[in-house]
């Protein structure tokens, strides 16, 4: 198979609508990109904590345990029998000596080697495995892991992809340790099912500029708009990007003079309970709104005082689920725990500030599906070259994404910029 | 547990109100069923089963949700839909003094404008209710949806 895609422009500001439709374009993807050189993000390390345990994950369509062995590292591993493919781990988590499939109890250890399997030297000397079954060679297809301050990232093709930190880039590698400063307590999960391409949640994660106007929450209370200080940056190579804000940095008469069509609202609208808005400041940075990506498939969130990590994973070319990870640190006390809690009416499948994005992909994957032949426009924030701003009325992280999958699909046009 | 009939038919209004209120799209009818002192999350099983606190939804008083619809009426952009409740039966559970306490199963469809509907969340309400003077109130509702993977957004209540 080829990834032929006819980009009308070099600089990725006009994006072909098929991209999120093309089944063919879709399986290339897993490969080239969820099982090629890319870090896909798995889990978190304070998710198992000790020696035989393990979680299930996903990389791209790709079922994956992510486990830890019994001398304490950890590995990750597809989860598909060797034997005839059925899902070794069927549980979310827990904790093994081994873990056996159900269906012939083929058994793998805690780091996703095969280590036996059910009469395998046959009955009373009939039947069994040939003598030079290699019960190694035939173990499940490893992800080599890398840690980043307990962000545990995977990847198919270590031969090809760069080294973790380098791959993250300074800028990941900084961002990660300011939300994973000091150990974290997992506070829950949740799920979203959006019908639409993974990459539209992708591109919604680089769209600064949707934030303030989809979100009118944000604009109405006042929690960020485009008028605060703040801005995108990008890693080296732009495929990762980090959309940031600093809290109370402009006043009601500029967010009026910007928001024209929902200045009224900002005088009339107050909410009653205003808790839910409270932010204590704990980061040296002083920023309340913090959102890294990291290609393909994971980002960082803060919003106030509410800290998650998303993983995306695609369900075929049509939808994805978004897999929250809601922490806070293990030195918050109870009334810290509950600000994080209410904290999280914010962010979420039901989030004040965030339930609109489902409803925006699904409304672009519906109208799309026919425009074979028509683009998207990106071109809030200039055409051409890809560099960070101090602002963010832009959707130049978005071509950088573009730029980075084009990449590694071997889809780059003539001149392409990256 | 035995309830005294007058309890059990008062409570099982109670309910088919509630849910009415939102399936008729009357949210405001549906906060006035809450005492002022009240507790309304949406919590998925996924979560209490590991024995984590993290909500989807939390209105720890009767404000709170004023906040929530009002913020759902003139803020939020959401998917255009009609909700429809099917309740099971109440199980009682606890009784100390005024307050009731009970669990009803619940299915939640809705339907899209151009009139095709899903199921959009199963689960169960555990619910502590005052049955006092003219009419009883909610005191604390617990949304427990077995439906932790939520079909593109979670706008209304549950």
């Amino acid at each position: 198979m080829s990834a032929e895609v006819r980009w009308p422009r070099n600089d990725y500001s006009r994006v072909p609508f098929r991209l999120h439709h093309d089944e063919e374009l879709y399986a290339l993807e897993m490969e080239r990109i969820f099982r090629g050189p890319a870090w896909s993000y798995l889990c978190l390390e304070a998710e198992i904590p000790n020696p035989g345990d393990f979680r299930t994950t996903w990389v791209g369509d790709t079922p994956v345990v992510v486990s830890r062995a019994k001398d304490g590292t950890i590995h990750a591993f597809v989860n598909r029998c060797s034997h005839r493919g059925a899902m070794i781990v069927r549980e979310l988590r827990g904790n093994v000596d081994r873990h056996v499939c159900l269906y012939h109890r083929w058994c793998y250890s805690t780091a996703g080697e095969l280590t036996g399997l059910p009469f395998r030297k046959g009955l009373k000397g009939e039947g069994g495995m040939p003598e030079d079954f290699d019960l190694k060679k035939e173990s499940p297809r490893r992800l080599s892991v890398g840690n980043c301050n307990g962000m545990l990232f995977g990847t198919f093709q270590p031969d090809k992809a760069e080294p973790l930190e380098k791959y993250l880039g300074e800028f990941g590698t900084g961002m990660i340790r300011r939300f994973l400063n000091r150990p974290i307590r997992v506070l829950g999960y949740s799920r979203q099912l959006i019908a639409g391409n993974w990459k539209l949640y992708a591109e919604n994660l680089r769209d600064t500029y949707h934030a303030s106007l989809l979100h009118e929450f944000f604009v109405t209370y006042g929690v960020d708009r485009a008028t605060q200080k703040g801005g995108v940056k990008m890693d080296e190579r732009h495929r990762h990007n980090m959309n940031h804000a600093f809290a109370a940095t402009d006043t009601q008469e500029d967010a009026k003079a910007a928001y024209a069509d929902t200045a009224a609202r900002l005088d009339r609208m107050q909410l009653r309970d205003k808790k839910l808005l409270a932010f204590a400041n704990e980061f040296a940075d002083g920023m309340n709104l913090a959102a890294p990506t990291f290609f393909p498939n994971a980002l960082l969130i803060q919003i106030n005082n509410s800290l998650a990590t998303r993983q995306i994973r695609p369900k075929g070319v049509g939808a994805h689920e978004v897999f929250q990870t809601v922490f806070g640190y293990a030195d918050d006390d109870e009334a810290m725990t509950r600000h994080r809690l209410m904290s999280v009416n914010l962010v979420g499948p039901a989030g004040f500030v965030s339930m609109e994005d489902g409803e925006a992909i699904e409304v672009v994957q519906k109208a799309t599906r026919s425009a074979t032949d028509a683009c998207a426009v990106v071109e809030m924030g200039g055409r051409g070259p890809l560099r960070d701003l101090a602002h963010r009325v832009t959707e130049t992280p978005i071509r950088g994404f573009w730029s980075y999958w084009a990449e590694l699909m071997g889809a780059e046009p003539e001149g392409a910029i990256r | 547990m035995k309830v005294p009939a007058d309890i059990r038919e008062a409570l099982t209004a109670l309910m088919a109100e509630y849910a009415m209120a939102i399936d008729d799209n009357r949210l405001e009818d549906w906060v006035e069923l809450f005492d002022e002192a009240c507790d309304y999350k949406v919590v998925t099983r996924e979560n209490v089963e590991q024995n984590l606190p993290n909500v989807l939804m939390w209105c720890d008083n009767k404000n709170m949700l004023r906040d929530r619809v009002e913020s759902y009426r003139h803020v939020n952009l959401y998917n255009l839909h009609y909700d429809r409740h099917v309740l099971g039966p109440l199980r009682f559970v606890k009784h100390e003094g005024s307050a009731w306490t009970f669990e009803v199963s619940y299915s939640l469809f809705q339907t899209e404008p151009e009139g095709a509907s899903r199921l959009f969340s199963v689960g169960k309400y555990r619910i502590e209710a005052l049955v006092e003077g003219d009419a009883p109130r909610l005191k604390s509702v617990t949304v427990i949806a077995d439906t932790g993977l939520v079909p593109s957004l979670l706008a209304t209540p549950v």
